[in-house]
């Protein structure tokens, strides 16, 4: 039979070899499934893995990755933290909202004031609307223990509700027929998030992402407190030992996340998305999470994994208009893709071995 | 910069046609016509209704049409991103097919001048390459408020509504004013479920209502829960909504509104081909044939039946308007006066009740 | 009785209708989380429940035969969950959270050609006279069998984690897998029984929703019940009574709204709408704050056990 033995060290060769091992797996497996669906299969996973990266028109495909990527980055970066520290938020999607809501809202009150620094405002109000949301499940969570993966999930559906309240009624657009919906924040160029590279899809957002990462990979490799994040993940009692305050840790990594979060959507606001509207929020919270766990809460593996997970989601948008796929048969190709990622990754932390009738037990 | 375009198209509003946009000289030869779509077209209402009117296309051009869509596209950047590649991907017209993609169908345009654009249900037509397209639902809810108002037996009926944006307040003051006309005594309750689709939430609505002794149920709500609900209950009738929702005839279905959007997109692309294809602001009912009104099943007696065909046939005919005066708002004060007609932009702002209606629709 | 201007016992009766499909899966979850492991993946397990049943019971006209297909399908579904987490200790909430995308969109491929059909009707248990006692007929006796096995149900699992050696074990495992497994107990083994029992049970509040509920089948029916039944397990902090109570709480709460505007009472929808989240957010605070550390909360819970060490 087989069995699996825990490595001592995870395995340097598995883990950057572990991905692309998912994705051909999830190439065949997919494949079968386009073909069930009476689809060329070769013809589907082109599409997906190659035509926006350099097929026709790629430029404007290569764009739009960073543009579904930033957001996903920024929000993965600060959950990854709290996730290493042993501290579940799995709330980023209200977080999301809020920071839109709380962002736009700041800078709809201008309307239609010029000036420089209004952007800049609704950016400190969007990551200022994202934190506070996250001290809710953070104060619940040291003042009383509450467990902070529910508080964080309810406050969720609490953000959707306000969402719709605000694009009903205080947000609402006076020049929009009555229907729902704000302004939209093209035509307010002192609160438009433009892109720094014209065409690029390098808005605010995106910079920002990139260089989150890279601040957070810092952070958890040369500083102090990212020790003592990685040390509350691995062994709570001796973090405790060294001096580190679990009440600190918590207001850190759920208050970076929410900061995190507040200003992915402030900038998805008034950049990419354009206006807040009742469907505003389309999950990038939730897949984060998974963005999180691809990138092996690794800041620099999520930035891949975000773009991964992007190319699949402007790819898999492709393959349904250009091949009339059904969109749920992309769904499921995305979640073959997480299952395959999820799943390979034994891989790196055990070894498979072929088991005689009794395993000799220790292992590492 | 934009803004004064948009005050622009707010002031002419819907419904007038627009004579800018010079029609092309030339036709063309072939066309493809490519969908966005707001929801799966498993929906079985909204979707499923304008992607039979995307496969009508194929069945009248043939080999001179072809069609492309993409389904469950989410609003904003999504949207642009999908309506964008259709662009790039060679599509001659792009019809986006929900309110949320008003914004995206704009921005797109301008980039792409020499591809047309048709949004459904909005107001913006900043670009010259942009039409809107919407159905006069009121009309059909017309000739179902005059079924409800003969066959409630409680004088109750109920409403499910959608969201309280103008096209639904339509709605639920036609079929008012319509069920008053042929029974003084018969009053409306309005639930607002704040969705177009959540069938669990749309039965409880449903149950709500019959619950408060209403046994006529209309609904703006895409799902058949409503009368799944209704048809729990013995006397309870309702209507179908968006598609013929023919599995629950002959009661508790006695009659649909459905939206038909195959002869509008017949006509839009039929005039591509032939080269009269000029910018619009269609709002057609009855008599384009984008609202249609369900078979009446032997449910409804004869003289109602007949009542409500008549009704259906004056509006298409023009000889009838379903919001004539004397009408007043539900403060009292006076609407339209006797005899006047209301216009197309004071409907498509509409956002109060008429008098009679008990309530307050949500701010 | 009637309470400003709303039928109590009619009201009761829809609730216990309405929280039938959260009923079911909040119960399979408990069992789950209980047995250490974090199943976020209720709503994919739900519709696929939903997809299923409808098309069995369509097929084979009956209904039976859908919730039970609900119920099989479910618990097949949960086994990629079950293969990931417990063989390739994938993460749970991650697992949990692709589990959910890959079931909507596998129902909704399924589902094609079912739309716009109406399922055989599952009907009332025939309760006699029983029907007709004022208040209690209509609140209580008037109802399909799958309310009655709701209920049953809350008895059995209550029974089965409380008072059978079998829930001995699953709580044993949830509390530290370490010392279960050294006690000699297969740990993966029980949750693996435990995952599909919790598959299962979505699967039949799946089911449920398409078959009587709202009887059709469109995409993404289950629309997020899914999650609340999750909120509801901890809400009730793990145990069956009070998932009970949380089903007909939030149940109670989701129809009250459009009761409360059929009744014509002047009230702002979006806030009820929050409601039911903030109350459980107020339960989990009061709870935890007065019982200290553990609030019931399975001490393994989303942790995975690897028999090596």
């Amino acid at each position: 039979m087989l069995r699996l033995e825990k490595r001592p060290n995870p395995s340097r060769f598995w883990l950057w070899f572990t991905p692309v091992l998912a994705v051909l797996l999830t190439m065949t497996a997919a494949g079968l499934l386009f073909a069930a669906l009476g689809s060329n299969p070769f013809t589907v996973i082109r599409t997906i893995f190659w035509e926006p990266l350099a097929g026709s028109n790629a430029s404007y495909f290569r764009a739009q990755l960073f543009i579904k990527a930033a957001p996903l980055i920024l929000i993965a970066v600060g959950l990854a933290m709290g996730f290493r520290a042993g501290i579940w938020n799995i709330g980023a999607e209200g977080q999301y909202i809020m920071g839109a809501v709380i962002g736009a809202s700041v800078g709809l009150a201008f309307y239609p004031t010029e000036n420089r620094l209004i952007f800049p405002l609704m950016v400190a109000a969007g990551a200022f609307g994202g934190w506070a949301w996250a001290m809710i499940p953070a104060i619940l969570r040291t003042r009383f223990n509450t467990n902070e993966i529910l508080v964080s999930l309810m406050l969720v559906y609490v953000a959707q509700a306000i969402l719709a309240k605000a694009s009903f009624s205080f947000l609402r657009n006076p020049e929009g027929m009555g229907f729902p919906g704000s302004r939209n924040f093209s035509t307010y160029p002192a609160a438009r998030n433009f892109d720094l590279i014209e065409r690029s899809g390098l808005h605010w957002g995106a910079f920002t992402a990139l260089a989150v990462a890279v601040a957070a990979y810092v952070l958890l490799t040369r500083h102090g407190i990212g020790f003592q994040i990685r040390l509350a993940g691995q062994a709570p009692r001796a973090a405790r030992f060294h001096g580190v305050s679990p009440t600190r840790l918590i207001i850190f990594c759920l208050g970076t996340a929410g900061i995190l979060a507040g200003m992915a959507g402030i900038f998805e606001v008034s950049g990419p998305a354009g206006q807040l509207t009742e469907n505003f929020a389309t999950g990038y919270g939730f897949t984060a999470i998974i963005v999180a766990f691809l990138g092996r809460l690794n800041p620099l593996g999520i930035v891949l994994a975000g773009l991964l997970m992007a190319l699949t989601y402007v790819g898999g948008s492709l393959a349904e208009s250009r091949l009339n796929l059904p969109a749920a048969s992309i769904q499921v190709f995305q979640g073959m893709l997480l299952f395959f990622l999820l799943g390979v990754d034994v891989l790196t932390n055990y070894r498979i071995r072929l088991s005689r009738s009794q395993s000799k037990g220790a292992g590492a | 910069m934009k803004r004064r375009n948009l005050l622009a198209g707010a002031a002419i509003g819907l419904g007038l046609s627009l004579t800018s946009g010079a029609a092309m000289a030339q036709g063309l030869d072939h066309v493809k016509a490519c969908f966005i779509y707001v929801g799966p077209i498993g929906d079985g209402g909204w979707t499923y209704q304008h992607h039979q009117g995307a496969l009508a296309l194929k069945e009248e051009f043939g080999d001179k049409v072809d069609i492309a869509w993409q389904e469950s596209v989410p609003e904003g950047a999504d949207a642009e991103r999908a309506i964008t590649q259709f662009a790039l991907d060679g599509c001659n017209i792009i019809f986006t097919t929900s309110f949320g993609f008003m914004d995206a169908t704009q921005a797109v345009a301008a980039q792409f001048p020499d591809i047309k654009f048709e949004h459904a249900t909005g107001f913006k037509r900043d670009q010259p390459n942009v039409s809107t397209y919407d159905a006069r639902f009121y009309e059909g809810r017309a000739v179902m408020g005059t079924i409800a108002g003969h066959m409630t037996k409680s004088n109750k009926i109920g409403y499910i509504g959608s969201y309280p944006i103008p096209e639904v307040i339509q709605g639920i003051n036609a079929s008012y004013i319509h069920a008053k006309k042929v029974n003084p005594d018969a009053t409306m309750t309005v639930v607002w479920a704040y969705t177009w689709f959540d069938p669990a939430k749309e039965a409880d609505a449903a149950k709500a209502l019959i619950d408060q002794g209403i046994d006529v149920i209309l609904q703006h709500t895409d799902s058949t829960a409503p009368l799944a609900e209704a048809a729990k209950v013995e006397g309870v009738i309702g209507f179908g909504q968006a598609s013929d929702m023919s599995a629950y005839k002959p009661a508790p279905r006695v009659s649909a509104i459905i939206d038909n959007w195959s002869p509008y997109y017949i006509k839009r692309v039929g005039a591509l081909l032939d080269g009269s294809y000029a910018q619009s602001a269609a709002w057609e009912g009855i008599a384009g044939g984008e609202v249609e009104i369900g078979e009446i099943t032997e449910a409804v007696p004869a003289e109602v039946k007949a009542a409500a065909e008549k009704l259906r046939d004056d509006i298409a005919a023009g000889t009838y308007h379903p919001f004539t005066g004397p009408l007043n708002k539900q403060d009292g004060s006076e609407w339209l006066a006797d005899g006047v007609v209301a216009d197309d932009a004071a409907l498509a702002t509409m956002d109060f009740y008429v008098e009679g209606i008990t309530g307050d629709i949500p701010k | 009785m009637i309470i400003g201007g709303i039928d109590i016992a009619v009201l009761m009766a829809s609730l216990m209708v309405g929280s039938v499909p959260i009923l079911l899966a909040a119960l399979g979850e408990t069992v789950v989380e209980r047995s250490g492991v974090l199943n976020l993946g209720v709503e994919g397990m739900m519709i696929i429940g939903a997809v299923s049943g409808f098309i069995a019971a369509v097929t084979f006209q009956s209904p039976i035969l859908g919730f039970l297909a609900g119920a099989a399908c479910g618990a097949a579904f949960s086994l990629i969950f079950a293969f990931l987490v417990l063989v390739l200790q994938a993460n749970q909430v991650a697992t949990g959270l692709a589990l959910t995308l890959v079931g909507i969109g596998i129902s909704s491929l399924a589902g094609q050609g079912f739309n716009g059909i109406k399922p055989p009707v599952t009907g009332a248990v025939p309760m006699g006279p029983l029907r007709d006692i004022p208040f209690l007929g209509p609140m209580l006796f008037r109802h399909d069998w799958v309310v009655w096995f709701g209920l049953a149900m809350v008895a059995v699992t209550w029974w089965l984690l409380n008072r059978s050696r079998a829930g001995l074990i699953i709580r044993a495992v949830g509390e530290n897998h370490e010392a279960a497994h050294a006690l000699g107990y297969k740990v993966n083994r029980i949750r693996l029984l435990c995952i599909l029992f919790g598959g299962a049970m979505a699967g039949i509040g799946g089911a449920y929703i398409s078959l009587v509920r709202v009887p059709q089948w469109t995409d993404n029916i289950t629309n997020g019940i899914g999650w609340i039944a999750l909120a509801i397990v901890v809400f009730a902090s793990w145990r069956p009574g009070r998932v009970l109570f949380g089903a007909w709480l939030f149940g109670g709460l989701l129809v009250l709204g459009p009761n409360l505007q059929a009744a014509e009472y002047r009230i702002p929808v979006e806030y009820l709408s929050m409601a039911p989240y903030l109350i459980t957010i107020v339960v989990l605070v009061v709870m935890s704050a007065r019982k200290g550390a553990r609030m019931g909360a399975p001490a393994s819970l989303g942790q995975n056990f690897h028999a090596s060490r």
